[in-house]
């Protein structure tokens, strides 16, 4: 068996650098970015055309059927290019939700407007792995009550993904339904929308399968987005050591480049030998997620938590290799930090991912 | 450091050696040496140790009790296992890659390079976390009475620190890696004008 990427992954990641420093370079991003946080100002639209949300989505359904360790080279290239876009729930835990417990009749509906980018459906994921200031959803005689926060991607949403009864049963609730609140919230990551919805007796428009029956395929977005949230921050600890090596190259302080000093290139190595052996369990964890299904949680679990420690060592560490200018708006690493700052704590920060870890190898008396 | 003796030093005194025992040829010297120590390099970060030695730990913590609460129990140790087993996986897996990568003749390029610097500082924090789940215990060594496991986790971690410095310090690695992986310039050999 061969551990490496296959040539159409490879490919895919080039593609899709390319066409991210043509059409939407950290310069567009600003841009974009400047008029509202979490808008993507038409450049969602535009990877959509060339197929980025439907990657997962089976063929029949007007995707790709591509699996998730292709998902996760895109997410890495996306967040190398801290492009805009619900990539996350759009693109992964919406369509895995969808595959896992639709019924064919909602597949054959939702998937292909999903895999066009026509429809977005955000997932309110937070509360099914932290509960904080009340939230929490409960379902009584067909509607909602309760509140749901951080969901990504929920500014911008048509539909929303919404977890009952601990994730045993999933709901599509539409944004226009009655009793729904929409709340835009800011983070320091400007480059993704987060929203958080309030429910006083929302309708359930309709349950994704059979009520109850969800249990697994909220287990399955829940990995699935983990192991993308991994590759996130791989994608973007990647490009924070680029523009490491890249200033430390062309910088001088006393008539030498400051990557021939020792003190630097020794932080240079020291990000770089944190980030290719994480990149090789980034990778194990989204092929554990696509062929062996016993090894996926525990993969997703570890992927994540270490991806959440050595990805802000590494755009910290970067940031202190340019010096001063490092810290500057200008000097544009600050979107890569904060990219990486706010992956860290989504589907759990990685002190509760490694609880889980410990749960699921039985070491939790 | 530990006690034992595994290196020596070797005098040579117009020592003769014939011809045919020359490796290669005269003047490949330094690039056979650097295989060599390429080939040390990774042995010295074996995956496969890394993995027999978290088991060790695990076993150990399952075992090991202070004040009535197992080690596994106490949450700060066991995080501390949990954060080396991600580190332990990822060398695992990384080992793989690095295999895969000569099999079909590629080079790796800075990921092969990295491989001594993060698996010998894994190993030797494995024995470090053992011998805090004993506590005060875990300073027995020399076969005293209440030694666990033959004393294996004192002699790693000191034995480990060897690693660290042998077969290329930590800090000729990241020479290495910078400058060869990332086409970092070398430090000047001298400084002019001090």
């Amino acid at each position: 068996m061969d551990f490496a990427l296959s040539e159409e992954q490879n490919l895919l990641a080039e593609s899709l650098r390319r066409y991210l420093e043509a059409e939407c370079p950290v310069t567009r991003v600003r841009e974009i970015v400047a008029e509202q946080a979490g808008r993507d100002g038409g450049s969602w639209k535009a990877l959509c055309e060339l197929g980025v949300a439907g990657l997962l989505i089976p063929e029949e359904h007007g995707g790709s059927g591509l699996t998730l360790l292709d998902a996760a080279v895109a997410a890495e290239s996306l967040a190398w290019g801290v492009a805009p876009g619900p990539f996350l729930g759009c693109a992964v835990m919406a369509p895995i939700a969808l595959l896992a417990a639709g019924s064919a009749e909602q597949q054959a509906r939702l998937l292909p407007q999903l895999a066009t980018g026509g429809c977005r459906i955000a997932v309110a994921a937070n509360e099914l792995v932290s509960k904080r200031d009340g939230a929490g959803l409960h379902e009584k005689d067909g509607r909602l009550h309760g509140l749901a926060l951080m969901v990504e991607g929920g500014p911008d949403a048509d539909f929303f993904l919404v977890p009952a009864e601990d994730g045993g049963s999933l709901a599509l609730v539409g944004a226009q339904a009655p009793g729904l609140t929409t709340t835009r919230l800011s983070t320091i990551d400007r480059t993704r929308g987060f929203a958080e919805l309030a429910f006083e007796g929302t309708p359930v428009a309709e349950w994704i399968g059979e009520r109850g029956s969800a249990g697994e395929a909220t287990r399955r977005l829940l990995d699935a987005g983990r192991v993308i949230l991994a590759a996130d921050i791989l994608g973007a600890s990647e490009r924070a050591i680029e523009l490491a090596v890249a200033y430390a190259m062309q910088r001088k302080q006393f008539d030498r480049v400051i990557g021939s000093y020792q003190a630097v290139k020794h932080l240079c190595a020291e990000m770089v030998t944190e980030l290719e052996p994480a990149r090789s369990l980034v990778w194990y964890a989204a092929h554990a997620f696509d062929t062996m299904p016993e090894e996926a949680s525990l993969m997703a679990c570890h992927a994540k938590a270490h991806l959440s420690e050595i990805g802000p060592f590494i755009v910290r560490t970067a940031t202190e290799v340019h010096g001063g200018i490092g810290f500057t708006d200008e000097q544009n690493l600050h979107y890569w930090f904060k990219r990486v700052g706010v992956d860290r704590q989504l589907l759990g920060a990685p002190e509760a991912l490694r609880e889980q870890a410990a749960r699921i190898q039985g070491w939790m008396s | 450091m530990t006690g034992e003796s595994e290196f020596n030093e070797v005098f040579f005194t117009e020592a003769r050696v014939p011809k045919s025992n020359v490796v290669g040829k005269r003047g490949e010297g330094w690039k056979i040496a650097n295989t060599t120590l390429g080939h040390e390099r990774n042995m010295l970060a074996s995956s496969g140790v890394l993995d027999g030695s978290f088991r060790g730990v695990v076993a150990l913590m399952e075992r090991e009790a202070v004040n009535g609460t197992r080690a596994m129990d106490s949450p700060v140790l066991r995080d501390r296992l949990m954060r080396l087993q991600s580190r332990v996986l990822a060398m695992k897996f990384h080992a793989m890659r690095m295999l895969t990568a000569r099999l079909v003749g590629e080079f790796p390029g800075t990921a092969a390079l990295v491989t001594k610097l993060a698996g010998c500082e894994v190993s030797h924090q494995l024995n470090a976390l053992a011998i805090d789940a004993m506590g005060e215990l875990g300073t027995l060594y020399e076969g005293s009475p209440r030694e666990r496991n033959g004393g294996r986790w004192q002699a790693g971690h000191m034995f480990t620190l060897g690693l660290i410095i042998g077969g290329g310090t930590a800090q000729i690695q990241k020479n290495i890696i910078s400058e060869r992986g990332l086409g970092m310039p070398r430090e000047p050999r001298q400084m002019s004008g001090t």
